[in-house]
């Protein structure tokens, strides 16, 4: 029994494929992973769908099968098959479940990449993807014109004029409650407003690079600044590389796999030449594709080296502190309030599942004075956003959005923390419509951590 | 294929949404949890209620068209892998407790409900019910009756046939019987309750259950204690119980499983350990103490190499991580793991782990060995990968070996996982010939036209039992 007994095996079986679609799919998908599902079934109740329906294809283990069925040849890649990889929130809580460790993100990734190549989409549906995916969040500059455009619309009053007549029913409902929830965007990103190096407060425990992300720091610009001055705090000098781009994510989540790549090794140079010991990420969607990299380039021989690099850099914002910095003191005014305000935790699933940082956000809240932390049932489930999923698959996101709200509402909690803007945004949709926006408020656990501790209406600092 | 008619028949029954035989449906019902094993449906349904299961096997009986009934399709023995095609029935829309009785002590449930989901309704009200196979996370009830499923708490408290008391079920034919009820005394005509359960859905299709719940222990404590001799650990075993304490959670897991663990979870376990016992007595705070004190020095007696008493809960959980993450670390190794179940009586488990040892060398096969030592049910774990065919041969051949060494030993091929299809050519070993035309009488009994899971349980042709010289 030596290992290369085991590599004489055939890694996939010869079979007759009936279309080009089946090709690429028998291409791409990782056939180790597919027979290393041994169907025990584990997965099935971490399943967000699966728990909706109850109806096996739509679980992991289902979708497995669906998978490997086809690159088996005994079943068409038919239209409901296209729709139930799409139907798949990605959100990899079945991978944590796995006794047999089977890289499910991988699979779904690789199907969907496949499907992607092969697909039909309508014409806006494809102006849409091209304008966004290749000729907008790749784009820095591109993106900050948007942020100037979205923020006037916002600012000018053209959006209460929108509102104010209506227009907005045109549009299909979940668009128009995204369109509610939107935050101030603005042109004027992270490094416009401190810089690109960022000094530590105190001794400095660690250079650390600042990854913004591309949506981040036109809608969370604020959460970035924040972000950059609580690492301060916590004793780290931060630097933004201004050639930094876009993590990627969604295009690999959309099955753009070769674009998503490209911008990898953009990342890669640039935080290589930073001179940094960690690049922190505050986004949970970001930081899982970031972790990742060496899995997106892993048959890219040239970058091999420099992805083992990056991953082995890239850490939790909640985690660094926690694990490395100072905790800084979180004693505003409210400090000493009678009654501690409630709060509560929304993983994200990416940073949950992915990144494995689901103790150290929580860890961090506790340092918080004067609060009363209240763990939401099921706070480990996905909320539903995953990614833009609540756009493409809006019947399902919101069938999970309003059971997560069931148990949101219960905790009772004045602030609905979270670790991802898709999630955040998500969640205030939620409040909205599910919830009372009067008593519960959602906050990224960073920009709610920097207000306790009482900076931001202090002039001189300390 | 089915006929048009028939299709029609089975969604004007359960709406038609609820019933599928589109490719999708097909594929995702035509395996369950056991390695190797696939066969298409030819259709799917969801039924709601009694009535309707009634109903469709009405349809299906004048059709002559077989019937899987299955819960989330976890089992390890092909039980619910449609090798004849048919339809498959998923029971996850019947999932509701109906009733929580405190009186009588007893909870009526329907068959779709999850274990897990059970287990915590009824802790939360301050009650305990125990089976707890490992799968109970997703496992539902009515599976667990038909497998008659055991768990990590059967020496002390007894499988899932223990605590069934009350059944209700749908007969071939579309009839509706009724067994037993909230009754610890019910000696009117054959058990029918008793029969059912673990009767890996070939009898009758059961659409209800009355449980048996018990007060839950108050207190718990946890011990490990290694050995460098396997002889050791099992005498342990058995003075143990020879001292009159029935322990909780009575683990054992072999040298091989050791190893495996180790690399694992990095838990710095001594690599050249022959054998680990995971010891829990639960009960009042007193008796566990004088319990645990007692199998302590038990162990130290019987030579065990180092002795662990946790001392908090979070220790007991440290200790829990090696047995826990026993499945895990032997799934990772390769692409395909087959978990067995040979059970022998527990004085003869030393002698079993050096058999199972002894075979998996012969083969050139990687077995490692865990389980409950408790009540001898041992999980002897083959990995390989389902694509080398000459491999899987080999460990094929080991099991049936392993089989016949259990039956020597005065054991069985299955403690817990049932026979289904994967054991179904050695059943006549463990009953024999006699035994097994009874059975087929029952079966015929209760199902004239082999509609209910057929194929399963009774195999065409039982295995030739190989003559072993050893010495």
């Amino acid at each position: 029994m030596t290992e290369s007994n085991h590599a004489a095996i055939h890694k996939k079986p010869t079979v007759k494929l009936s279309s080009p679609l089946a090709e690429s799919l028998h291409l791409k998908l990782d056939y180790d992973q597919l027979t290393n599902c041994m169907r025990c079934g584990f997965c099935l109740p971490a399943c967000p769908t699966f728990r909706e329906t109850g109806f096996e294809p739509e679980s992991p283990r289902g979708r497995i099968a669906l998978m490997k069925a086809v690159a088996d040849g005994i079943m068409e890649p038919d239209q409901a098959f296209q729709n139930q990889m799409n139907q798949c929130l990605g959100c990899r809580a079945c991978e944590p479940a796995c006794p047999a460790d089977v890289k499910y993100g991988q699979l779904i990734e690789q199907a969907k990449d496949a499907i992607e190549d092969h697909a039909e989409h309508s014409v806006p549906v494809k102006g849409l993807r091209k304008t966004m995916l290749k000729g907008m969040f790749p784009h820095r500059h591109r993106l900050k014109w948007m942020g100037r455009g979205l923020s006037f619309y916002q600012k000018s009053g053209l959006q209460r004029v929108a509102r104010g007549i209506g227009i907005m029913r045109v549009f299909p409902s979940h668009l128009r409650e995204l369109e509610q929830i939107m935050p101030a965007a603005t042109g004027r990103g992270v490094v416009e407003r401190l810089g690109t190096v960022y000094p530590a407060k105190g001794e400095t425990i660690a250079r650390v690079a600042l990854f913004r992300g591309c949506i981040m720091d036109v809608l969370f610009a604020e959460t970035n600044v924040n972000t950059v001055k609580l690492l301060s705090e916590a004793g780290f000098e931060v630097i933004i590389p201004n050639e930094q781009v876009c993590c990627g994510a969604l295009h690999a989540h959309s099955g753009e796999m070769d674009l998503a790549r490209e911008l990898a090794r953009t990342n890669l140079r640039v935080f290589k030449s930073a001179g940094i010991d960690y690049i922190v990420s505050n986004a949970g969607g970001c930081g899982a594709l970031l972790i990742e990299y060496d899995h997106l380039l892993h048959e890219d021989e040239e970058h091999g080296n420099l992805a083992e690099w990056f991953v082995s850099h890239v850490v939790d914002v909640s985690w660094l502190i926690l694990e490395r910095g100072r905790i800084p003191l979180f004693t505003d005014r409210s400090a000493t309030a009678e009654v501690p305000v409630k709060i509560t935790y929304q993983d994200s699933c990416h940073l949950r599942n992915v990144m494995k940082s689901s103790g150290s956000p929580r860890q961090l809240m506790r340092h918080i004075a004067n609060v009363d932390f209240v763990e939401m049932k099921e706070a480990d489930r996905c909320c539903g956003s995953a990614g833009i999923y609540n756009l493409t698959q809006p019947v399902m996101a919101g069938r999970i959005l309003e059971h997560k709200m069931e148990h949101a509402n219960r905790t009772e909690a004045h602030y609905m923390l979270t670790s991802n803007p898709g999630c955040l945004l998500q969640m205030k949709a939620g409040v909205l419509k599910y919830g009372n926006p009067e008593h519960m408020e959602v906050k990224h656990i960073v920009d709610f951590l920097y207000e306790r501790m009482g900076r931001t209406n202090e002039s001189a600092g300390d | 294929m089915l006929e048009q008619s028939i299709v029609q028949q089975l969604r004007q029954i359960v709406g038609n949404q609820y019933f599928r035989d589109d490719n999708e449906a097909l594929v995702t019902h035509s395996y369950d949890g056991t390695p190797m094993l696939q066969s298409l449906p030819d259709g799917v349904i969801y039924p709601e209620n009694k009535q309707q299961i009634s109903e469709i096997m009405k349809v299906l009986a004048e059709n002559r068209i077989p019937v899987v009934s299955r819960g989330s399709g976890s089992n390890l023995c092909g039980g619910t892998v449609p090798i004849l095609g048919g339809i498959v029935m998923v029971m996850h829309r019947m999932n509701r407790i109906l009733e929580v009785d405190v009186d009588n002590l007893t909870a009526t449930v329907q068959p779709g409900l999850i274990t897990a989901e059970f287990i915590s309704n009824i802790e939360s009200k301050g009650l305990f019910y125990p089976p707890d196979p490992s799968s109970m996370r997703i496992s539902t009830i009515g599976g667990n009756i038909a497998e008659c499923s055991g768990g990590l708490r059967g020496l002390k408290y007894g499988t899932t046939k223990d605590y069934v008391i009350g059944l209700e079920a749908v007969l071939a034919n579309g009839e509706i019987i009724r067994t037993g009820g909230k009754l610890m005394k019910d000696v009117a005509g054959y058990d029918l309750t008793k029969l059912l359960v673990g009767s890996e859905g070939t009898l009758a299709i059961i659409t209800e259950a009355t449980l048996k719940l018990i007060p839950p222990p108050r207190s718990k404590q946890t011990m490990l204690a290694m050995f460098n001799n396997l002889y050791d650990a099992a005498r342990t075993v058995s003075k143990i119980i020879e001292s009159k304490i029935i322990p909780a959670t009575l683990e054992f897991m072999d040298n091989p499983t050791i190893r495996v663990v180790d690399d694992f979870a990095k838990l710095g376990l001594p690599r050249d350990m022959e054998a680990i016992l995971l010891i829990e007595q639960d009960g009042d705070l007193e008796a566990v103490e004088r319990d645990i004190k007692m199998i302590e020095h038990i162990c130290i007696a019987e030579k065990a190499e180092r002795v662990e008493v946790a001392e908090s809960r979070e220790h007991a959980e440290r200790l829990l991580t090696a047995r826990r993450s026993a499945f895990t670390a032997l799934a990772r190794l390769r692409p395909t793991t087959i978990l067995e179940d040979a059970t022998v009586p527990r004085s003869k488990i030393a002698d079993m782990v050096r058999r199972i040892n002894e075979i998996a060398l012969k083969y050139d096969v990687m077995i490692a060995t865990f389980g409950h030592a408790g009540d001898g049910n041992l999980h002897p774990t083959a990995t390989t990968d389902a694509r080398d065919h000459e491999e899987v041969h080999r460990v094929e051949q080991a099991f049936e070996e392993i089989f016949q060494a259990a039956i020597e030993l005065g054991g069985t091929i299955t403690g817990e996982h049932g026979v289904g299809l994967v054991k179904a050519p050695f059943l006549e070993w463990k009953i024999g010939k006699p035994g097994i035309e009874v059975m087929r009488g029952i079966k015929q009994a209760f199902d004239p036209h082999n509609l209910l899971n057929p194929g399963k349980l009774f195999a065409k042709e039982t295995r030739k039992r190989v003559v072993i010289n050893r010495d």
